[in-house]
């Protein structure tokens, strides 16, 4: 029997003990969001007894917008600057799986210098977002310093999707058929140079955070998940890779030109919060390596797209295309019925799927543990609605 | 500037700023003064230079020069000035409003931000005011189901008892508000009301976030109350004395840093832990339990919990300096006379200008030296907030009981060695005879 189904029954019995418990006033109910500094857009109602953790209860959905049914009223064309409300710090990951999705259906191939740019705007995303992330994983444990640092320095990114989109955040840039409009004439240098700044920087989180000791104490064996556990849970993205499992969408489904891309996949085997915190963050280090790499390969002119009508009809039937975004694996399953408009459109989010985690994780550990283990999961609670 | 009412005069607004203040001078003079001199005749007044200190002799040193040094002196060795103002109460809270906004602005300068940068024009330096209003102009919002009594009321007692721990303290010699001979003993056992306080305040609160908040602060506050009192015990046996003036006089050679710097890091430690400071603020931890035994207050309760807080910030690093950093020794830089050759000059005004009288080399030199060394204190604990996350309760629990507890008693031993050794201490062969 492994670990989690013994946390299952643990669960289980604590939650009998619970209703058994209840009249003397031993546990006490502590709501912890929607309103409370520690969570965001989502609330997990937690059970303690003394300063243990004994059940939690997950409550979704306050920010549903109803995404997957608005896209059965809009066209292929339309979808894309809703799609991406969700994550907004990510918005070249969620429209990017949306857009292979569409592609797909309709058969057509992008240029090769759009899919290098989709790439580009991929991994600067998936920058931004983990620094966003990470000023929030910092101030949960109290680093005011982590906070602010990640917070400003995303502006050199911002800075950079500006000029190549011309939004800070929600770029509308990937559509089917490829990207919006060709990069600007300096844009490798400025890029080049940004990305080598950003890399400095990343060396002093190193030094003030992670190998912080006080840190280190809050977060090594805090919150495991074990490598069987997580596979059966479902976790993807850095959950799954924090917990051993050398798993990548780019690396075993790769999407347009990632096949070509050499990087390495990180994954530690700790499983831990640590191990957790740490896998985004050598992501952001690997993006590096990888802008720097698609800036080297990419094709001096051509297309960037591929001309389609504004209100094109997919032919009856199905695709399903997944990316690796932030949080993981972000996939779309589309159904068309030969209409300008699909039929269904169901989003899978890697925030949802981690979240799972969380009740497993949290039983047994402490209050103090809850931000640590909480934030480690690398969940997006807008995302997660849709 | 847009919201200005279109009524808006200015002969009117000048006017009632004249008639305010005619009508405050009205009030003054006809209601205040009568009253302050009726009561004045029954008071018995005391004997400045050989005379009565009258009203009118107190009003007379505005306008002649030779009477103010001799009022100012007796002013400033009265119990109440030592208590209220130097080096009591606004002091400390001078101290501690400038400790605040050093704070903003240096960890804003660690997290690549500006601080404080738009009220008072030059770098913010007003922003306090401008909070201390806001502050008070905001509404105090008291919990249904709240205790009314305790939760009116213990902000005030954190202040008072802060006030407290800050009247102990002296910064030079001779200048303390009140001169205990078991000084340190009473510093501690002040501080021991801090968790009481606290524990009051959450409960009378009514609400969960307050009493986990209030009960961490109480386990904390427990914890490193021993390893505070066994770190500062070597200094003890040193002076031979419990009385912080002697402690602080027997550094007069060296600082007790050098024979015992675990001691002092240990003090350290302990005294960020007692002031819930970054990483030991657990009871005040935000991302668990939204503020901490704090989450209820509003208006000048926080106010004045801060203000508590910082006063403690300033008296734990004054004690930090009495009793490992030499107390107030330091080279002598400022010279014997405020202007030479004026105590031997005819010129009255000339004297009066270098506060003949008022003006001791060695009481200036020692303030001096005291509010440095404090500051110096202050600003290593405000700058680990920059640098460390929050810590974890059981992690805390086991720092104070066990290492730090341990590591008290490692350099009272060698402390206890030096002394029995007949090197250090009373008598010893590096000692003041």
């Amino acid at each position: 029997m492994s670990s989690l189904d013994e946390k299952i029954e643990e669960a289980k019995k604590l939650s009998m003990h619970i209703v058994k418990e209840s009249e003397d006033d031993k546990l006490m109910t502590l709501s912890v969001g929607p309103q409370h500094p520690g969570t965001g857009h989502f609330r997990f109602i937690i059970k303690l007894d003394g300063d243990y953790i004994v059940n939690v209860n997950l409550d979704l959905g306050y920010v549903h917008r109803g995404e997957e049914k608005m896209c059965e009223y809009r066209n292929y064309f339309t979808n894309i600057p809703h799609l991406e409300r969700p994550v907004i710090h990510d918005s070249a990951n969620i429209t990017y799986s949306y857009s292979l999705a569409v592609e797909d259906l309709i058969g057509i191939t992008v240029p090769r210098r759009g899919q290098f740019l989709r790439a580009l705007t991929s991994e600067l995303d998936r920058i931004n977002y983990t620094l966003y992330w990470l000023a929030i994983y910092g101030i949960f444990l109290g680093h005011s310093t982590m906070f602010m640092w990640p917070a400003a320095d995303r502006e050199l990114v911002l800075d950079l999707l500006e000029r190549l989109t011309g939004h800070r955040i929600t770029h509308a840039f990937n559509i089917p058929g490829g990207v919006r409009n060709d990069m600007p004439n300096n844009f490798k240098e400025k890029c080049l140079s940004q990305i080598n700044y950003l890399e400095k920087r990343l060396k002093e989180y190193e030094h003030i955070f992670y190998n912080n000791p006080l840190f280190r104490q809050r977060t090594e064996g805090v919150g495991i998940l074990s490598k069987e556990d997580a596979i059966k849970l479902g976790v993807t993205g850095s959950v799954l890779r924090a917990s051993g499992v050398p798993y990548d969408i780019r690396k075993v489904e790769p999407y347009d030109i990632y096949n070509e891309i050499d990087f390495n996949v990180q994954y530690m085997k700790t499983c831990d919060s640590f191990a957790r915190a740490y896998i985004p963050f050598l992501d952001v280090r690997e993006s590096c390596h990888i802008i720097r790499e698609l800036l080297d390969k990419m094709p001096e002119s051509g297309d960037v797209r591929e001309k389609l009508l504004s209100n094109i009809k997919g032919p009856p039937g199905e695709s399903f295309k997944r990316v690796e975004s932030g949080r993981g694996a972000l996939s779309y399953h589309l159904v068309s019925d030969g209409t300008s408009r699909p039929y269904r459109v169901k989003i899978s989010t890697g925030s949802f799927r981690n979240i799972i985690a969380l009740p497993f994780l949290l039983v047994g550990s402490k209050l103090g543990d809850m931000p640590a283990i909480y934030w480690s999961l690398n969940y997006w609670p807008i995302e997660a609605d849709r | 500037m847009g919201a200005l009412n279109p009524d808006f005069r200015f002969g009117n607004f000048v006017g009632s700023i004249v008639q305010l203040v005619l009508f405050i001078l009205a009030f003054v003079t006809l209601l205040v003064l009568p009253i302050i001199f009726f009561v004045l005749f029954f008071v018995p007044l005391p004997v400045v230079d050989g005379q009565v200190l009258t009203p009118y002799l107190f009003f007379s040193m505005m306008v002649d020069p030779s009477r103010t040094i001799p009022v100012i002196q007796f002013l400033i060795h009265t119990d109440l000035f030592r208590a209220a103002v130097f080096p009591g109460f606004a002091f400390a809270a001078l101290i501690a409003a400038s400790t605040i906004f050093l704070e903003r602005k240096l960890l804003a300068k660690m997290q690549l931000r500006v601080g404080p940068l738009y009220a008072g024009k030059i770098e913010g330096i007003f922003q306090l005011l401008a909070d201390g209003l806001k502050l008070i102009s905001k509404e105090i919002i008291v919990p249904s189901g709240a205790d009314k009594v305790i939760f009116w009321l213990a902000p005030i007692m954190f202040v008072s008892t802060s006030a407290a721990v800050v009247a102990l303290i002296p910064v030079a010699p001779g200048w303390v508000a009140a001169d205990v001979d078991v000084g340190l003993i009473a510093v501690f056992a002040i501080l021991g009301f801090f968790p009481l306080i606290i524990l009051l305040f959450s409960w009378a609160s009514n609400s969960k976030y307050p009493f986990i908040g209030g009960l961490r602060a109480l386990h904390q506050m427990v914890a490193f109350e021993i390893p505070f009192l066994l770190s500062a015990l070597p200094a003890v046996i040193f002076a031979g004395s419990l009385n912080l003036s002697n402690i602080a006089l027997s550094q007069n050679l060296f600082w007790n840093i050098l024979v015992m710097p675990v001691n002092a890091f240990v003090f350290f430690i302990s005294s960020l832990a007692e002031l819930e400071r970054v990483p030991f603020d657990l009871p005040e931890a935000e991302s668990e339990i939204v503020a901490g035994w704090l989450t209820e207050t509003s208006g000048m309760i926080f106010g004045l919990i801060q203000l508590g807080n910082y006063l403690k910030l300033y008296a734990l690093a004054g004690l930090f300096v009495l009793l490992f950093l030499g107390g107030w020794y330091g080279p002598q830089i400022f010279p014997p006379e405020l202007i030479p050759g004026a105590s031997t000059s005819d010129v009255s005004l000339l004297r009066l200008v270098a506060l003949e009288g008022l003006y001791n080399p060695v009481t200036i030199n020692s303030i001096f030296w005291f509010t440095v060394k404090t500051f110096v204190v202050i600003l290593l604990m405000l700058i680990t907030r920059g640098i460390n996350p929050r810590i974890r309760i059981d992690i805390l629990l086991h720092t104070g009981w066990y290492k730090m507890i341990v590591l008290t008693f490692i350099n009272l031993f060698v402390v206890l060695t030096l002394i029995y050794g007949g090197i250090l201490g009373p008598g010893g062969l590096i000692s003041v005879k």
